[in-house]
Parts: structure tokens; sequence; C-alpha cells
């Protein structure tokens, strides 16, 4: 295969994708590189001028800014926590022989199919709306005072949206490798004496292992630019409370019009998500030299 | 203590009985193998020992005491698997030690004893590799050190050694039949390999579609077998069977007859035929013969015979190694003096 005409011949008909593909990533990169650098506000159109880092410098020194980094880490920690641990759970039940599983097992995929916008429209209106919300209710059903999630609790109402839309993707992966362990190698813990507790903790979860890495690696990826249900339940607010990177650009360019400063956190925003990548590869590294 | 008592067990997946109740003793100190054709039901008997799968009636006892319903783990029996079922992310040494920091040792015991059964074993050096870095008879190795750790009653074998090339297989044989001679533990082996359980077992168990067809020393099954299907299985090459008129010549519906104790003579005999195929071993030399009236015979010639396809030749058998059987397959009692049948 690796003859001389062969390489070339790949290469000839490799090259429009890639091209294509580059020319999709760098020139936006590079023009919003090229923005980050500029006074540019739509407020004050043919007025551009270079005004060097100064866009990074206002942009950093925001103290919206940490506040946005502080929800970006605990949005994507939060999330990934829950989803991969409740995706344990039901894939260990999922995996388990019972009467109707095939239907259960659609049900449980079914969140990842809803778009973004309308789960967190659904959660925010029908759920956890303090009036007519189906938990309002219930609380009231109870005899108890409804909560206004998304008043009170508004970045743990917002994990919890998203966790409800990845807890699929975690459970299915995570069930498919719990499907590709040998039976005989928990049988061969059992005949050692370990228990249930035991064989989940030296078994099942270092064989789970390296699902976990891949659905973290690819959950980041995903949950570092959440926008959609943060624009639909709580715009952010209130004041910072539920603002992440993502939504800040989105509020800097778009809302205050000051596109250089958005060009500006986007650049923040790509440089922050190669230092999760680095850390996230080397973990990958580690867990695939089994 | 090793003594391991099967009493009317049975075993049904569904509706479909997989063993028909069954007694069995196996004594204390003895390598008992268990043999028989895929799919009957030796691995599951096994496994209804191991306590992996529960009996549907019937009592299994280990040392005198009611086992039949306790989990596994608290049979006091080691089982090593076909697929080995190592911990792939534990070292050699966590695999190991695995049992016993499931019994709780503190560590300098744990430490010593895996220490002394990866001497056993030869396994020393490799102590801190993980098994996807070792061949096939190192896991093989290692599955067994995890057994003997824990001082079991009883060793039980799924198939260990089918996964191995053929020279290996050899070897491991050798070992495990050591390692019973020095230990002096009680084991249950089993094989659908016949060479296996008649090189390795002080007993051996036949069975068939979850029946026991006979038991008895390796020397037993081979020269007493009780009915057709266990001499059929036992020996290699099988025992020629010859039913029909040649066979009602010697008082039997059928008469077999085993490759070594058919004499070959290119000169003169009791029946004819021509060579279809001859393979010489060196040592041996089996002649496939195509007899009229009868079918194909193989008879064995020790070192080299001279023959090929399309040579007439002529075959005696040794009258007083024939066995006979009814219409059923059952053996019946010899006509020639000096042979027992049982």
């Amino acid at each position: 295969m690796a003859t001389a005409h062969s390489r070339a011949a790949a290469r000839l008909t490799m090259s429009p994708a890639v091209v294509l593909l580059l020319g999709w990533m760098l020139i936006p990169l590079a023009m919003t590189l090229y923005f980050s650098f500029l006074r540019y506000n739509l407020l004050m159109p043919g007025q551009e001028e270079w005004i060097g880092v100064l866009n990074y410098q206002y942009f950093l020194t925001d103290p919206a800014f940490f506040a946005a980094l502080g929800n970006t880490l605990a949005l994507v920690g939060g999330v990934l926590v829950l989803t991969i641990a409740g995706g344990i759970g039901l894939a260990l039940l999922l995996d388990r022989p019972f009467w109707g599983r095939g239907i259960v097992r659609l049900l449980i995929i079914a969140p990842f199919f809803v778009m973004p916008t309308v789960s967190a429209l659904v959660w925010k209106n029908m759920l956890m709306n303090p009036v007519n919300g189906l938990f309002a209710a219930i609380a009231k059903g109870l005899g108890l005072q409804p909560f206004d999630f998304l008043a009170e609790a508004p970045l743990s109402s917002i994990i919890l949206i998203v966790t409800w839309q990845w807890l699929p993707f975690a459970t299915l992966i995570l069930l498919t490798a719990l499907q590709s362990l040998d039976s005989e190698r928990l049988e061969a813990a059992e005949m050692d004496g370990a228990g249930a507790v035991d064989r989940f903790i030296h078994i099942i979860l270092p064989h789970l292992a390296r699902a976990m890495t891949v659905v973290t690696l690819i959950q980041t990826i995903f949950l570092l630019s959440v926008f959609a249900e943060i624009l639909v339940t709580t715009n952010g607010g209130p004041g910072t409370a539920t603002t992440n990177i993502t939504y800040l650009v989105y509020a800097q360019s778009l809302l205050q019009f000051d596109v250089g400063g958005g060009s500006a956190g986007g650049i923040v925003a790509v440089v922050l998500a190669n230092i999760v990548a680095v850390f996230l590869m080397r973990m990958i590294g580690r867990n695939l030299d089994i | 203590m090793g003594q391991i008592t099967l009493d009317r067990v049975t075993k049904s997946f569904g509706d479909i009985a997989v063993i028909p109740p069954l007694d069995l003793t196996i004594g204390n100190g003895e390598f008992v193998v268990f043999v028989g054709p895929s799919g009957c039901g030796k691995s599951t008997l096994l496994r209804l020992i191991a306590g992996l799968e529960d009996v549907s009636s019937g009592s299994i006892r280990i040392d005198g005491k009611d086992a039949t319903a306790l989990p596994p783990a608290q049979r006091g029996l080691a089982m090593v698997f076909q697929s080995y079922a190592l911990y792939p992310h534990m070292t050699v040494r966590n695999n190991i030690a695995f049992p016993l920091k499931m019994a709780r040792l503190d560590k300098a015991a744990i430490d010593r004893k895996v220490e002394a059964a990866a001497k056993v074993l030869n396994l020393t050096s490799y102590l801190d590799r993980r098994p996807g870095q070792l061949s096939g008879g190192q896991r093989q190795r290692v599955a067994i050190g995890r057994a003997i750790v824990r001082e079991p009653t009883a060793f039980l074998f799924d198939e260990p050694l089918s996964n191995l090339d053929a020279a290996l297989r050899v070897n491991m044989r050798l070992e495990i039949s050591e390692l019973h001679a020095s230990l002096g533990t009680t084991m249950i082996y089993v094989t659908h390999d016949q060479v296996e359980a008649m090189t390795m077992a002080d007993k051996i168990v036949v069975l068939n579609a979850g029946r026991i067809e006979q038991v008895g020393s390796p020397i037993d099954l081979y020269s007493r077998p009780r009915n057709r299907f266990v001499a059929g299985f036992i020996g290699s090459p099988r025992m020629n069977f010859i039913e029909g008129e040649a066979a009602r010549g010697d008082g039997a519906d059928c008469i077999g007859i085993r490759p070594e104790h058919l004499a070959l003579s290119t000169e003169s005999g009791r029946w004819s035929g021509t060579v279809t195929v001859s393979e010489h071993l060196g040592s041996d030399t089996f002649v496939y013969v195509q007899v009229e009236g009868i079918g194909t015979l193989v008879a064995r010639a020790g070192g080299e015979f001279p023959v090929h396809h399309g040579d007439r030749v002529w075959l005696t058998p040794q009258t007083e190694k024939l066995h006979r059987f009814d219409a059923q397959g059952n053996a019946v009692s010899s006509a020639a003096p000096g042979v027992k049948v049982a």
C-alpha cells in the first residue's frame, strides 16, 4: 500500500477535505484574533483602530470574568461528577435482566435527543416554575413552600438541567463498557471471596476507568460551551450568578456591542480550553496504558 | 480434608434438564477428571460444585458439611478458569494477593504467601508486571498462583489448558501433575481432551448428556469400558467398531477393537482390505484400511510399516482384547476366558 504512488494519491484525495476544514477553522480564528486587538464597537461603525492588548486587559480585569471562570468550572465539574456517578448507577441497573428492559433503555436515551433550548424551556416552565411547575405542585401538595429554583439556586438548577441532558450519554458509554466485562472475571473475584462492594471497587470500577475517561473528555468539550440553557432560563443572572465564559463573550459582543472585547474573551476561552485539553489528554494517556 | 460428595444433584435451565440426578463421591487428595464431549454438562457440574450455579435439587457436601446453599467464597474451593480471568489492571503480585486481601490478612502475611507461591510457580521475576505483558503459560501460572495462596480444600480447573499451544500444554500438564503430587490437595479437572484425562487423572468421570457413563481409573476405562460411548471416547485413535455379520460371529451385536490390538500383515489374516491412508509418525504407523463388508478400520503398527495407498493388507484382532457390546451399546461378558468385562 505504502508505495510513493499510493501516498501521493492519498494526499491528493485528502487535500480538499483538509483545505476545507483548515479554512473553516483558521479563518474565523484568525479574524477573532485580529478583532481582539481592535477597538471595534458596533455602536461606532467605521472607527475601528488598533489598540494592542487593551481589550485583553479590560476583559481579564473585569470582575465578571472571574465570576464566569468560576461558574464555568463549577458547571463542568458538577455535571461531570453527577453524570458519571449517575451513569454508573443507571448502567449497573440496566445491565441486569428485568421485564421491559428494552423499553426502559430506549426511554433512558431519550433526553439526549431533545435539543438544549427545548429541554431548558421545559425545565424552566413546566418543572421548576414556582407557580405552575410540577415541583411547585408537589411541594404545595405536601404543604411546603414552593422553591423558586432559578432565582434561589440558579447555578445548581442549570447544572441539574445540563446533567439531565448528558446523563443518557454517560449511561450509554458506561453500559457498553460494563457489558464488555468478562463474566468469568467477576466469578473469579466471587470465588476469591470478594463481596458485591469489593467486586464493584476492585473489578468493575477499574474496568470502567477507560470509559469514564472518554465520557469526561467528550463531555468537557461540550460543557465548556454550554449556552442555550443559560440564555433561555436565566440570561446569565441573577447578576453574574450563572454567567459562564461562553455567555460572557456573547454578552460582551452582542449585548454591549463590544466586538473587540468579545473577541479577546473568545481567545481567552480558546486558551483555557486548551489548558483543560492538555490535562485531559494526559489523563487519557495514563488510562489507556492498561 | 477435601472430600466432596454429590447426592442426587440435578440442574435444569428452564425446561431443559442439563444434569439428571447424579451421585458422585470425590475422595480426599484425588485428582479427578471430568471428561466428555462439548455440551455434556461437565463445566456445569464443576460450576455447581464451585457454587457459581445453584443446584435445582439434591445436595453437595464438602468435608461432610452441607455446602448446597453456601456462597462460592465460603466453600473453601479455588477455581482456575479457561480464560484465566486475571485482573488486567493489577500486577501479578496484586492478582495473586487478591484473595488474601479479601480475606483481610495483614500485609506481612500476604507478602510472605505471595512470594512463596511465586517461587513455586517460577513467577518471582514477573511479580511487578501486568497480565497483559505475560505469555499464555505465564498467565496460566498466575491463575494457578491465585488459587494456591488460598490453601483451598480442593482446586477446580475448567479446561485450563485449552488456550495454550500443543508444546506448552504438555509442559503445563506436567506442572499441574507435579503440583498435585506436592500439595496432595483434591483436584477436579474438566477437559474434553481424553489425553489430558488419561495422563493426569487418578479417577476419570466420563460424562455424556449430563449422565455419568463410567467412573474409574484411566486403565480401567481403557481396558474395561462399560459401554460403547466410553469405549469410543477413551483411546486415540478411537476404537474400531464392527457391526453386522462379522460381529455376530463373535456372539455380539457389535464388537470393538482398538487400533493397537489389530495385527497388520501383508500376507494373511482374518480380514483383508486395501490401504486408504497410512500415517507415519516415526514411532508408530497408523494404517486406515477399507475392509469390504465392514468399513474402514484403523490399525497401529509399531515403528515403520511400509504400505501405501491401494496396497492389500490383512488384519487380525487379538481375540482376548475384543470388546463385545449388545444392541443397547452396553458391554457384555466375553466368551473368551480370562477377560473380565465390567
